[in-house]
């Protein structure tokens, strides 16, 4: 009778555990943010500090600038530039049109070719990269929410393959760094989870902001692997595939990092 | 001429053309988690075998392990402390490990400092291997020297 009791109390402690562990929120992944030391976060904390708003800057001036034969600018049909809060967040997005994903400076040429009969911009370019960082900023502390669903999922698929392939001379992954040792250190740096949220990001190392895609190729090199070119499909399905591993992550463009 | 030249002299070619083959390529044998013999059956040169594993486009073992090296800064981690490996392994061991880790645990993060890439190399680094034969003699006859814990 008294062990009975007992289990019977046991159980419903488990029971009651079991109800918390359900209820507690799972943790968000910890950006390079979290991993980023001290005086490389205040730069990113305060806005006229963050060398990346020079960039910022720069998109919000294009925004409202005419160009192109239909002599039109993003605020011609957009408005505000507030209209883009949230719009970033669910790219890559797959589009019915080219049969396969756009990231989001895919998307910006778009909008510059087809609807304002505009030249393409260079993926690593000062435009380019502050329309971007623009737009984003726009989202800032927004969750990263991308769809995989329907036609997304083979891409998906394809950026999941890229990532667990091992390649380059010294023969490693994605995931052997950054899913497997996230907050270790490799001699001076430490590894983070790899997360695409802070992008386009002022690099210390760069003295400049970039793409994702440029670090893509960064990470590439320095395992000896061939890089693909910015925009490539290869690394856009790359961007699909972190971008919804970081589903729920908070944007933080233009982040800081060394 | 007779048959039996022409018959040698084709012989000569083909053994040739194998040994060609093969310069690159490195034979060893694995027995039991080891390679028993030595890549080179030359002795390993130890204070070499500490300049490849500082130098970061040689071994760079700094890059994930901690070693008695205090003079040079910044250690990682991603790998165990080997500042005591000498007294854990044998020479044999340890040139499994340095030739092809993979053998022992494939989803290894470590290189196989003997095996080129096979997806996607850079071309300047294609077909090569991290380290030559005696290279990886050497840093075996290193870590063979490292006895005793050390705490950074």
């Amino acid at each position: 009778m008294k062990y009975t009791k007992y289990i019977t109390s046991a159980a419903g402690l488990l029971g009651l555990g079991a109800i918390l562990v359900a209820c507690t929120p799972a943790p968000t992944m910890k950006t390079g943010y979290d991993y980023a030391i001290p005086e490389t976060q205040a730069m990113q904390d305060d806005d006229f500090s963050n060398p990346a708003f020079v960039w910022v800057d720069i998109g919000e001036e294009q925004w409202s600038t005419v160009d192109g034969e239909a002599g039109k600018s993003c605020e011609s049909c957009h408005g505000d530039a507030s209209s883009m809060k949230g719009i970033s967040t669910s790219y890559p997005k797959y589009s019915a049109e080219d049969g396969k994903m756009r990231t989001l400076q895919h998307q910006i040429n778009y909008e510059r070719t087809e609807r304002m009969k505009a030249k393409a911009w260079k993926w690593e370019g000062d435009e380019m990269l502050g329309m971007a960082s623009f737009i984003k900023n726009q989202s800032k502390g927004m969750p990263l929410n991308v769809s995989i669903e329907g036609e997304a999922a083979p891409f998906y698929e394809a950026g999941k393959a890229f990532y667990m392939q091992r390649r380059g001379g010294l023969d490693m992954s994605c995931k052997n760094c950054h899913m497997d040792y996230p907050g270790v250190k490799i001699r001076a740096n430490v590894l983070t989870n790899g997360l695409p949220n802070g992008f386009p990001t002022y690099r210390l190392k760069w003295q400049k902001i970039g793409s994702l895609h440029r670090r893509f190729r960064g990470c590439n090199s320095n395992i000896r692997a061939t890089p693909y070119k910015q925009g490539s499909d290869e690394y856009t399905n790359l961007e699909l595939f972190l971008t919804h591993r970081a589903n729920g992550v908070a944007v933080e463009t233009p982040a800081v990092r060394n | 001429m007779t048959y039996r030249t022409i018959l040698s002299t084709l012989v000569g070619i083909a053994l040739f053309g194998t040994l060609a083959a093969n310069a690159n390529a490195a034979e060893y044998m694995i027995v039991d988690g080891t390679i028993p013999d030595s890549l080179t059956g030359k002795p390993g040169d130890a204070a070499n075998g500490k300049k490849l594993a500082i130098n970061r486009k040689k071994g760079n073992c700094l890059a994930c392990h901690v070693m008695p090296i205090p003079e040079e800064q910044f250690h990682g981690e991603v790998g165990p402390d080997i500042s005591d490996v000498g007294s854990h392994f044998t020479e044999a061991e340890l040139r499994l490990r340095l030739v092809d880790p993979k053998v022992l645990n494939p989803d290894t993060i470590m290189p196989a400092f003997l095996k080129p890439g096979t997806h996607d190399v850079l071309k300047k680094f294609d077909g090569k291997t991290i380290l030559g034969e005696q290279d990886i003699e050497d840093v075996i006859a290193y870590l063979m020297t490292l006895k005793g814990q050390y705490s950074q």
